[in-house]
This record gives structure tokens, C-alpha cells and sequence, in this order.
């Protein structure tokens, strides 16, 4: 059972990755990519760690596509693609991304069979991670936040209107 | 219980994708997006990983990888904002004020 629900939300991930790459208009790319991380936080789900599910699904999934999604909207969509000659660099290109693929493989397949030891019950749970962020990695949460408010400021300093430029 | 190889498999198999995405697309926010989904896939890496072993310091990796993104989203995307108030244009052939 678990094993047809992961070959369903794997093909679901991977064919929304390829309608991301393959369609023309940047806001459908953007949507594919929502169904694409949706089902990656299913898959999070599979693997014991329903905590890093739902982050995955309200923070990627929600926050930062609909980011994206408002960014778009300011940018002028279906702009006549340029019209330089790029075949030969994609070709290139999908050469080199196989290349890469076969190394991942390669040194994907020493440890391909191993299995590893069942996990204790409530592993991945919100209870265990909360205990691990604050006792364990209580310097780098806060300092996770001074990040998230140096990246604020610095957004809305960049993207605001200048009256003298 | 699915063998962890398999997630591993996927995760390179969305790796490569995103490779390809940021290779193949000439718009930024594309490009950016290809970007994602390669932080994406080390994420599941990482949460798999974290089960063969029975730690949990991999998916406390995966909360601090996807805050430190949303940072990043928000920052390069004023970037991007930014470019194409001034160049009025956001396909990466275009910009090509370094190459001399």
C-alpha cells in the first residue's frame, strides 16, 4: 500500500517539476511547482516526518510560491521569447544534466540496498522537534530570526520606490 | 515500510530536473524557481537520511534549509524586482551588462 502511494506521489512530484520546465507561461510554471512541493510534503509525510510535512506544505507550498505568484504578477508575462538560436545550448545542456544524473547514481548505488533500523514511535513528531530546536539548536533558532529580519528589511529596501535615484 | 533507496533515487531524480530547469529556461523567476526545487530535493535527502539513521538532526536541518529560503525568496526576488525596473526585462540573455 505504502509503496503504490509513493510511486503515485513520486510520479505527481517529478511530472510537476517536467510541466514547470516544459510550459511556455511563467505563472503556470509557478502553479506546476505548487503541486510539485504539495506532493513533497506527502512524501515528507511517508518518510516519519509529519512535522517537516506541514512546514513544507504551508511554508513552500503556500508562502513562498504565492511570493512568486505576486512577483510575477508585477512582471509583464508572455514576452516574446528572444530570438537567438539556443538549441545547441539545450542539448548542452540536457548532456551535461545526464552526466550529473549518472554520477548521482553512481555513488547512489553503494548504498541503494541498505535498509536501516525501524524508527521508535514519535520520531519526527512535533513534541520530539520542538525539544531538539530549543534545547539543542536554540542559538541557531534565534539567530534563524535575525535572518528572516535582515532578509525583510532588505527586501522592502530593495523593491521600494526611490524619489531620487 | 519503503526502502529509504528509493526516496534517495527520487530526490536525485528532482535534482537532475531542477539542473535541467535552470539550464534549459531563460527567465529569471524560472531560473529561481529551478533553484527551489533543487533545495527541494537535498531536502528530501536529508529526511530520508534522517530515518535510516533514526536521528532526528536531519529534519531539524530541513526546518533551518527551508526558513533560510524564504529569507532567500524574499531577498532575490526584490533583486529580480529591481532588474527589471531598470532593464525592463527579465530574460537572462538580455542582461548582459558584465560581458564585456
Amino acid at each position: 500500500m505504502a509503496a503504490i502511494l509513493f510511486f503515485f506521489l513520486s510520479a505527481l512530484c517529478v511530472g510537476g517539476v517536467l510541466g514547470m520546465i516544459l510550459s511556455r507561461n511563467p505563472a503556470y510554471s509557478a502553479l506546476w511547482l505548487v503541486l510539485s512541493f504539495a506532493t513533497l510534503g506527502a512524501l515528507f509525510g511517508l518518510l516519519d516526518a509529519p512535522f517537516i510535512a506541514v512546514v513544507q506544505v504551508i511554508i513552500y507550498a503556500g508562502a513562498i510560491m504565492v511570493l512568486f505568484l505576486f512577483v510575477l504578477m508585477m512582471i509583464p508575462l508572455g514576452q516574446a521569447p528572444s530570438p537567438r538560436k539556443r538549441r545547441a545550448f539545450t542539448v548542452l545542456s540536457v548532456l551535461l544534466a545526464l552526466g550529473l544524473a549518472a554520477e548521482i547514481f553512481l555513488s547512489l548505488s553503494a548504498s541503494l540496498a541498505a535498509h536501516g533500523a525501524p524508527v521508535p514511535e514519535g520520531f519526527g513528531g512535533v513534541g520530539e522537534i520542538g525539544r531538539k530546536l530549543f534545547r539543542d539548536f536554540l542559538y541557531p533558532f534565534e539567530i534563524t530570526s535575525l535572518i528572516i529580519m535582515a532578509a525583510l528589511v532588505g527586501a522592502i529596501i530593495l523593491a521600494k520606490k526611490r524619489k531620487h535615484p | 515500510m519503503i526502502p529509504t533507496s528509493w526516496f534517495l533515487v527520487l530526490s536525485g531524480l528532482l535534482f537532475v530536473l531542477g539542473v535541467v530547469a535552470f539550464l534549459v529556461k531563460k527567465d529569471l523567476l524560472i531560473m529561481f524557481l529551478a533553484v527551489e526545487v533543487m533545495l527541494n530535493a537535498a531536502n528530501l535527502a536529508f529526511v530520508a537520511f534522517a530515518r535510516r539513521n533514526g536521528v532526528l538532526e536531519g529534519q531539524v536541518a530541513v526546518f533551518f534549509i527551508i526558513t533560510v529560503a524564504a529569507a532567500e525568496a524574499a531577498v532575490g526576488l526584490a533583486i529580480i524586482l529591481l532588474v527589471f525596473r531598470r532593464k525592463k526585462t527579465v530574460k537572462a540573455d538580455d542582461i548582459s551588462g558584465l560581458r564585456g
